[in-house]
């Protein structure tokens, strides 16, 4: 009973806040939406019992991404033009619309066979277990490292000055 | 009761709005919040997966923690070249950007 009304409310929320990051005129609120956009799937993970991806999701998105992408608003303002659209809403509109209805058909349709295990909670150790042991994603994680450095580095060597 | 398809259908819901977002809007960093809400739908539909059809082998949660990964890197490079391009072209909008069109 909760859950329903957590997810209703989440959903909701996630919906409207991607509405606006959107559609509203000024960047920097729509950024501010977006951070509630994040906040909204990070409780829709608390209700999937994903609770370390849940605390990763705030730490990352909310904490770091975020606030990176306020930074980039506040050094690349242009009041006066905001957030225009280009000349391809009608077609965007259409395309997008085409793909919801596809895959809302694919779900509804598609034989789903639902596992009637309860989620294991929590899922830190688990998780640990599956990234870091000998027969899990190790490989993946020290790649990913590599890809933070890389990515590090070639932000910093974009944005300094001559 | 909520089930995996309340969960497929709010992301495939995400998604759209996402795309659309990302076909339309001319200021490149708004292109990029688009381009975040659309993994950020993703993810969703990977750990809504996990949890209702394999709920032991949290195959889904790794995925999108990796997704997260990648998401943060490719931000921090994506918004690197923004303000590299706004400090040559003093502009950010996506349809004055044009050098390398046809």
């Amino acid at each position: 009973m909760g859950l329903e009304i957590a997810f209703w409310v989440l959903a909701v929320v996630g919906v409207v806040a991607a509405l606006a990051v959107v559609f509203l005129q000024n960047v920097f609120r729509a950024a501010l939406m977006l951070m509630l956009g994040f906040l909204a799937i990070a409780g829709l993970y608390v209700t999937l019992s994903a609770d370390f991806l849940a605390v990763v999701q705030v730490l990352v998105y909310v904490g770091g991404i975020s606030v990176l992408i306020i930074l980039a608003i506040m050094l690349t303002r242009d009041v006066q033009r905001g957030s225009p659209a280009n000349k391809l809403q009608v077609p965007a509109f259409l395309v997008s619309g085409l793909l919801l209805a596809v895959i809302i058909m694919a779900v509804l349709i598609g034989p789903w066979t639902i596992a009637s295990l309860p989620p294991q909670t929590p899922t830190t150790a688990a998780l640990a277990a599956k990234l870091l042991s000998p027969d899990g994603f190790i490989l993946a994680v020290e790649i990913s490292a590599v890809l933070i450095l890389a990515a590090v580095l070639g932000a910093i060597v974009m944005v300094r000055e001559k | 009761m909520i089930g995996l398809q309340h969960y497929l259908v709010l992301s495939a819901v995400l998604f759209s709005i996402g795309l659309y977002g990302a076909l339309t809007k001319r200021n490149a960093v708004v292109i990029l919040m688009c381009i975040e809400i659309m993994l950020n739908a993703g993810n969703l539909a990977l750990v809504a997966f996990s949890r209702f059809i394999t709920p032991t082998l949290l195959t889904g949660q790794v995925f999108a923690l990796f997704v997260i990964v990648v998401a943060a890197a490719e931000a921090a490079v994506g918004l690197a070249i923004i303000m590299a391009l706004y400090r040559y072209r003093d502009t950010v909008d996506v349809t004055r950007i044009d050098l390398l069109k046809w």
